[in-house]
């Protein structure tokens, strides 16, 4: 079996501010792009609608934004993501350039599917996303790296210590955030559990 | 017994710990469906796996269908391709596929209910955050990613943290008029749209144990959208009696003993819980969203907030509603004019839903200029609608009656909002684009509720149509 076994723990480089709270992952990226069989070519629809007009202006976003080009980081607000389960979010955002991502909250699937991809999601409080967001539009070029065995976020001159589930962290940082591997290993425990559950084992009388 | 459901079911199911302080769970029953399934397939493939349990994995089609001519080859070359990479994919795996030629073809969360194949005590997971429906039995329903999707098809398992648990105890019974929606939109109100992350909410209390359970699903299906990746309601009699009978459910001597074994995990009263919140049903009021998350909804008698009145957090999400919706604030919602009418979705798209709209909408017509329709949620759905007389109804009243899907739930099939028009809707999001036009928009409501903003051609009163309605209960 092919193992995809990549230990992250840093990741550095520009940002990009997508501002607002619940920005749920229809926002992220429409429905009517996910008529797809693969995740390739996703990165062009990140937040389509909102970047484009019915037809196909460019919109005011900070995806559309010079600026902001070549940006590897995403800032957000608070429960960035909720809404539909759709591994398709956070994959047209990778696809789309993005590494890593700070924000006050994830919704809980969308985290978990951040992590499956190796893209870590790590939270700040309300007061130092502000900040962070304000140092990015003064000076969009300012460089910032996220350390995860320490969990320090810096940026420019200054650091935050930001929060992330330790289960997440870890498993980036030990490089089996690609679980399957991992669970796969365990074949006869897993068979051994199933043949104790009732409804699996058939209710035999 | 100390403990709650969730948390022996999640014991019994539990693998082991691994290193990252995650549990392994054995998923005892795994739902596919043709948009998040592809590319799992695909991962496993270029790894040279195959799928471990295809015993325990069963797949329909549902989001990409069209409802109107479900003719083959589809007219939308995309959503062809992904039906012929469902079919494919669950040939070449030997996994059940029910597909739009079956009967049995509808909504994820519709059919598994209905196959009798979703079970108290049991683990479900599914590419779709709606699969807390599930929990109505006493299960915990999962929504997984695609990454997720692709480890249980491979190992039957997957790694997660075990949540809180947050008790929801309801007290108290509805009044006329007022439904399992209104209960579950209430508590996203109160609870706040993230107020869930990271705990799985049971729902307990006379008024939910008073629900049939396709009212528990109902609720359950809308845990997500306060935050709680699951949610799930105590087994008791109105579930063994469901079950029973049902094509996967166990029969004989293997379901008495069933029903002693799902009795047995069921919360009981002292059971511990991380939270509990309380709600009175008896105050409760129809619901309706007004905003763009399913949290910014209030009772039909009050008026859109005004944002000062806001919690500073939730302001700058109200003033992008009211600028989406074109509401301001301290206005009713009730007259709110509409365009269309849409009742189905994982939500409300079951056959009580249908008997109850229809019971209302009889004798009445479509408002004028209301573009109106009815999607059953599954081909069983249909064709007791059908055994039942409904279609005809609906039909009568200025309704199109269509075959089963997710439809105007989300734009991935024909149907969809156009530009700015207002729909009521039975389905459970509202977010920005999500019924197929970015500019659309969307009131999510009851289906009585829907119902009745079809017949008046804006937000309305059921209990003003049709006089005190009676509960479906
Ligand atoms: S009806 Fe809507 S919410 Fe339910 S599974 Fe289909 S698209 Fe998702």
């Amino acid at each position: 079996m092919q193992e995809i076994k990549q230990a992250i723990s840093h990741v550095e480089g520009t940002a990009i501010v997508v501002p607002g709270n619940d920005i749920d992952t229809d926002q992220i990226i429409p429905a009517r792009f996910m008529k797809v069989v693969t995740f390739d070519g996703l990165g062009e629809y990140a937040f389509y609608d909102l970047r484009f007009t019915a037809d196909g202006q460019q919109k005011p976003h900070p995806f559309n934004e010079e600026r902001f080009s070549g940006a590897s980081v995403l800032v957000v607000n608070r429960n960035f993501g909720c809404g539909s389960s759709r591994e398709h979010a956070p994959q047209a955002l990778m696809r789309a350039g993005i590494k890593a991502m700070v924000g006050e909250s994830f919704a809980e699937i969308f985290a978990g599917n951040c992590t499956a991809m190796g893209v870590p999601a790590i939270t700040l409080p309300h007061g130092s996303v502000q900040k962070v967001m304000q140092e990015i539009e003064d000076d969009p070029l300012i460089h910032i790296t996220i350390d995860l065995p320490s969990s320090v976020i810096t940026v420019g001159d200054a650091s935050y210590t930001f929060d992330m589930p330790a289960a997440y962290r870890s498993a980036l940082i030990a490089g089996n955030w690609d679980s399957t591997s991992v669970l796969l290993s365990h074949l006869d425990m897993i068979d051994n559990r199933a043949s104790k559950i009732p409804y699996i084992s058939g209710f035999a009388v | 017994m100390k403990r709650n459901l969730f948390n022996t079911v999640w014991d019994m199911h539990k693998v082991t710990t691994l290193e990252t302080g995650q549990d392994q769970l054995l998923i005892g029953l795994h739902l596919i469906h043709e948009v998040t399934s592809p590319q799992a397939f695909q991962m496993l493939e270029e790894r040279g796996l195959k799928v471990h349990r295809p015993d325990r994995t069963f797949a329909t089609v549902d989001h990409i269908v069209p409802t109107a001519n479900q003719e083959r080859p589809f007219k939308d070359r995309l959503a062809e391709q992904m039906m012929q990479a469902i079919e494919r994919n669950t040939k070449k795996h030997g996994i059940e596929f029910f597909g739009l030629h079956t009967d049995h073809q509808g909504i994820v969360h519709i059919i598994g209910p209905e196959l009798g194949l979703t079970q108290p005590g049991m683990t479900i997971a599914c590419g779709d955050s709606h699969t807390s429906t599930h929990g109505a039995f006493g299960a915990i329903g999962l929504g997984i990613g695609t990454s997720q999707i692709r480890d249980v098809l491979a190992t039957q398992t997957m790694a997660l943290s075990r949540p809180k648990v947050r008790k929801i105890n309801v007290t108290g019974r509805l009044q006329p008029g007022v439904y399992a929606k209104d209960i579950i939109l209430k508590i996203i109100a109160d609870l706040g749209v993230n107020g869930g992350i990271g705990y799985a909410y049971e729902y307990n209390g006379e008024a939910i144990h008073a629900l049939s359970m396709e009212e528990r699903m109902t609720i359950c299906n809308m845990s997500i959208e306060g935050g709680a990746r699951v949610g799930y309601v105590n087994p008791d009699q109105t579930t063994f009696d469901y079950v029973e009978g049902r094509r996967y459910a166990p029969k004989g001597e293997a379901f008495d003993e069933a029903v002693e074994f799902w009795r047995s995990l069921a919360s009981g009263p002292d059971a511990e819980y991380d939270d509990v919140y309380e709600l009175d049903a008896n105050t409760l009021r129809p619901m309706v969203t007004w905003g763009i998350t399913p949290g910014q909804a209030i009772s039909l008698d009050d008026r859109i907030p005004s944002i000062r009145d806001l919690d500073e957090e939730q302001r700058e999400t109200a003033k992008k509603a009211l600028k989406h919706m074109g509401f301001s604030e301290r206005e009713p919602i009730k007259g709110k004019k509409i365009d269309v009418a849409f009742l189905g979705s994982c939500t409300n798209g079951r056959i009580s839903d249908l008997r109850e709209a229809a019971r209302i909408l009889k004798g009445h017509k479509v408002a004028k200029g209301v573009r109106a329709f009815v999607v059953p949620g599954s081909q069983q759905v249909a064709a007791q609608a059908e055994r039942e007389g409904l279609p005809d109804i609906f039909r009568d009243a200025g309704f199109d009656w269509r075959g089963a899907g997710c439809s105007m739930c989300l734009g991935m099939n024909p149907d969809q909002l156009h530009d700015r028009e207002m729909s009521a809707s039975s389905s459970n999001r509202n977010f920005i684009g999500r019924q197929g036009s970015p500019s659309g928009r969307t009131l999510l409501m009851s289906p009585a509720m829907v119902m009745a903003a079809a017949i008046t051609g804006e937000v309305s009163d059921v209990s003003e149509i049709v006089p005190s309605p009676e509960p479906v209960r």
